[in-house]
């Protein structure tokens, strides 16, 4: 394999589209733990639901575009209903707990899933304005599905930054994220409050598996092999943060693609190709393992500790 | 008093289990050596993270990490025509010793669910680094060419002497544990479980034995996994995967944690369960899962916990 | 001149815009109660917590019986002979009365890497933690879960704790919070008894505690020290009239 320019812009865009989704769901994940102090590894099942719902959406109505709006509201409404049902009740236990439960709920999700689309990975295909290529830079060519996520993420990433930096519910989103306690004093309904960025979480959770859909496999688990990426994505950035959660989404977005795509060649000019062949996937898929443990060491706290938080 | 009630816990559960082979051959029932014999690894496993987790405090989502580790420190060398057992149960505790310092050092400087999330991926990343294997069978795995080798009359490939093994293992690990949470190390990670800022304010440095014991855990957890490989002949990094470290810390609570003989209980009735609920559906998981949410939102001492009901003094 | 256990100089810790600590000098002397007053977050808290090691001073230095121990964390300090309690009781609550001291004395006395003797079966840490549970009142106590006690009992112990290191310095933080005034009397004998024995330092918002305790007294507000004297000397201190004790302070 040569490395062009042109590879490298194509396999850079990847690593950011990859990056917006893992920042999709890394927003919700850190304000939910930021504000709530809730581990919710069921994050990942609402994800799943929201790639599942897309695709049965989209196949029902002859529609990608109207799937994947059908698939948002109907995620964030199966978010508020586990918060309702089963996760309220855990706020006040420790991670232990909730860990275990929401593993629980993951194995529950999961099989779910399978009763009722089987276990075999569906695939969704694209309708055809999506399905082509734009152009980036003279010569290179880009599909423009990947760019549309681009588009979407960042689009989402700005109105994420004007929520919660220039509206009352940012405020008190924010103020909760750095000191809890406080959001109680200020006479905020906390339970209201809890709900809806649980359900803001899981609506983002859903958007991310409704484009998820047609690139990647959607099947049972499909949540889980994210869901540990992102919370690798949440250690680098520092829990609670939403800026943490955007750098520290770019950076393992690239580093995992980039590190995939280029890491056999790079080896390859340093040791023998057979070795490289060996070493350069096992190296790739550990990599940003490796970075989140880089960061650790350096950075106990993760990039951006959010404020108030000892 | 002469004889402590842990000792005779122990006594009484090594005798009931080391009846199993021969009311399984007596009722013609070979498939219950299998199972047992299946149940006292996991045993194995989860009393080793009961250790750090029940008394250590430390919310390790990465045990099967070990597990795997144990698993290829057997498959590997079998692969390359090394049967030996010692060199492989050995390698196998070494390795993951080796590796738990590691991920342990990096881990244990941080707390709370940061320390949930490290070392979950961690043993993700090791997840992956055994699908990368492509020598080893990648993602698919690899059938173990044959049982480890000890001579003698240890002959793991008969069914008998391979259980008996598993059990001393167990009890052994047992009675070693049930000295650990005593000893005055014991008494240091339990007291930094129980108020860390007191610990350190009486002169307690935690870090370094909460180390100890997750390597010590570690290691255990590589022996379980060596012996895992052997049990199913077989080794997939579905050893690794972070479901399974799930399912070992279900079983540490299920059969209540901070207690020797609760994981134990956890891990047999857990298998059995399992075992019961895939025979009537191939979706059992479904059944499972909310089980687990029942079990941590009303049971949180597990089922030793609901045998006894009044706190001891003293 | 009497000796001096603990010296503090130009210690500065800022919390974001709050200086909780600011430019403090102290001089504890062995064998003397030193008594730290002064309205609520006037940094009392936060400079106990950079004596004991908790926190970092963003600036100054604290020497310790000779030693620089600025760079040194809570567990070295205490193993050097700086004790500590808590301003909210802090025990091993699922740990037995005589549990919670044996820890201390073990903690004191190292080898903590034994693995195989039962700790509660050594006499050498049993035999001493029973002693110092005596000594506060809590020898018929000893066998009872933490989480148990009484409140006053567990302030107690969590001074016997903190007897059992063998200390040379106490850091008391308010003492006799939350107490009854029955259990806060005992308290105040307690110390009484004990300041003859070792060097105290006391975070007490009780004046009455206070003055019957304190050879000396530090007076804090907004993070600096304004004066410190015998307590007659506090007392008639225009200053900290002005700034703390008010107008309607008992002279």
């Amino acid at each position: 394999m040569t490395v062009t320019v042109a590879l490298v812009l194509e396999q850079t865009l990847n690593g950011l589209q990859y990056g917006v989704m893992l920042f999709l769901m890394a927003a919700g994940l850190t304000l939910v733990f930021g504000i709530m102090n809730f581990v919710n590894l069921a994050h990942g099942s609402l994800y799943m639901v929201g790639a599942y719902l897309a695709t049965a959406f989209a196949a029902w109505s002859g529609s990608f575009v109207l799937g994947a709006a059908l698939a948002l509201p109907a995620t964030l409404l199966v978010g508020i209903v586990v918060e309702v049902v089963a996760l309220r009740t855990l706020y006040e236990r420790d991670h232990l707990d909730q860990v275990l439960a929401t593993f629980g709920l993951i194995l529950f999700f999961n099989e779910l899933i399978a009763i009722i689309w089987g276990r075999a990975a569906i695939y969704t295909s694209l309708p055809p304005f999506l399905g082509g290529h734009i152009r980036v830079l003279p010569g290179v060519p880009y599909p423009a599905y990947r760019a549309g996520i681009i588009l979407v993420g960042v689009t989402v990433a700005v109105l994420l930054w004007v929520l919660v930096t220039r509206t009352r519910l940012g405020m008190r989103i924010r103020a909760g994220a750095s000191n809890r306690t406080m959001v109680s004093a200020l006479g905020v309904n906390i339970r209201l409050l809890y709900t809806l960025v649980f359900g803001l979480g899981a609506a983002l959770a859903g958007l991310a598996g409704a484009m998820a859909g047609p690139i990647y496999s959607v099947q049972p688990g499909m949540g889980e092999a994210i869901l540990i990426q992102v919370f690798v994505v949440i250690v680098i950035g520092g829990i609670g943060s939403i800026r943490g959660a955007m750098v520290g989404a770019i950076v393992v977005g690239m580093a995992d693609t980039l590190g995939r795509a280029f890491l056999k060649p790079m080896l390859a000019t340093v040791i023998s190709p057979p070795a490289a062949d060996k070493a350069g996937p096992a190296l790739a898929s550990m990599l940003i393992y490796l970075l989140m443990a880089a960061v650790l060491f350096f950075r106990p706290e993760g990039l951006f500790p959010a404020r108030g938080r000892s | 008093m002469a004889i402590s009630r842990r000792t005779i816990v122990l006594g009484v559960a090594g005798l009931l289990l080391a009846l199993v082979p021969p009311i399984a051959a007596l009722t013609n029932q070979p498939f219950y050596v299998d199972l047992f014999r299946r149940m006292m690894i996991f045993a194995i496993a989860a009393v080793s993270l009961d250790l750090i987790l029940g008394y250590g405090g430390m919310v390790s989502f990465g045990h099967a990490a070990y597990l795997g580790i144990g698993a290829y420190a057997v498959g590997i060398p079998a692969f390359h025509g090394i049967d030996n057992g010692f060199l492989q149960w050995g390698l196998a505790i070494v390795a993951s010793a080796l590796t738990a310092l590691v991920i342990g050092a990096i881990s244990l400087r941080t707390s709370g669910v940061y320390f949930i999330m490290i070392t979950l991926a961690f043993a993700q990343m090791l997840y992956y680094l055994g699908i990368s294997l492509e020598t080893y069978g990648g993602d698919n795995g690899m059938r173990l060419a044959a049982r480890s080798k000890f001579g003698g009359p240890i002959d793991l490939h008969q069914p008998m002497v391979f259980y008996y093994v598993v059990l001393a293992i167990l009890v052994l690990f047992l009675v070693l544990g049930g000295r650990l949470v005593e000893s005055r190390f014991g008494m240091v990670i339990r007291a930094a479980k129980s108020n860390e800022p007191r610990a350190r304010a009486i002169g307690f440095s935690p870090f370094r034995y909460k180390l100890t014991a997750f390597v010590i855990a570690g290691s255990a957890g590589g022996l379980a996994g060596a012996l895992l490989a052997n049990q199913t002949e077989y080794l997939t990094p579905e050893f690794m995967h972070w479901t399974r470290s799930g399912e070992i810390m279900f079983m540490v609570i299920l059969g209540g944690m901070g207690t020797l003989f609760g994981p134990v209980i956890g891990a047999i009735v857990l298998l059995l369960l399992e075992d019961v609920l895939s025979a009537l559906t191939a979706h059992w998981q479904i059944v499972l899962g909310p089980i687990l949410v029942l079990v941590v939102l009303f049971a949180k001492h597990g089922l030793v916990g609901l045998l006894r009901v009044t706190p001891r003094d003293g | 001149m009497a000796e001096t256990l603990l010296t503090v100089r130009g210690l500065s810790k800022r919390f974001g815009g709050l200086l909780a600590s600011d430019q403090v000098d102290l001089d504890v002397v062995r064998g003397e109660t030193h008594a730290i007053i002064g309205p609520n977050g006037a940094g009392k808290t936060t400079l106990l917590g950079q004596l004991a090691g908790d926190l970092r001073p963003d600036a100054g230095a604290i020497r310790f019986a000779g030693r620089d121990v600025t760079r040194f964390d809570a567990p070295l300090r205490s193993r050097l002979g700086l004790a500590r309690s808590f301003q909210i009781t802090s025990i091993f609550r699922d740990f037995s009365a005589l549990d919670n001291v044996a820890l201390a004395v073990q903690a004191h006395r190292g080898g903590n890497f034994r693995f195989w003797r039962s700790a509660r079966d050594e006499r050498a840490l049993r035999e001493p933690a029973r002693v110092v549970l005596e000594s506060v009142g809590l020898g018929a106590r000893a066998g009872v879960l933490a989480a148990h006690l009484a409140h006053g009992e567990q302030r107690q112990l969590e001074i016997a704790m903190a007897l059992a290191t063998e200390p040379r310095l106490l850091l008391l933080d308010e003492p006799v919070a939350g107490m009854g005034l029955d259990e806060s009397q005992q308290m105040v004998r307690f110390l009484g008894a004990l300041k003859r024995r070792i060097t105290i330092v006391l975070v007490e918002h009780d004046m009455d505690a206070v003055f019957s305790l304190a050879d000396r007294i530090s007076v804090m507000v907004y993070g600096r020290i304004i004066a410190t004297g015998t307590p007659p000397e506090v007392r008639s201190n225009a200053e900290v009239r002005r700034a703390y004790l008010g107008e309607d302070a008992t002279p």
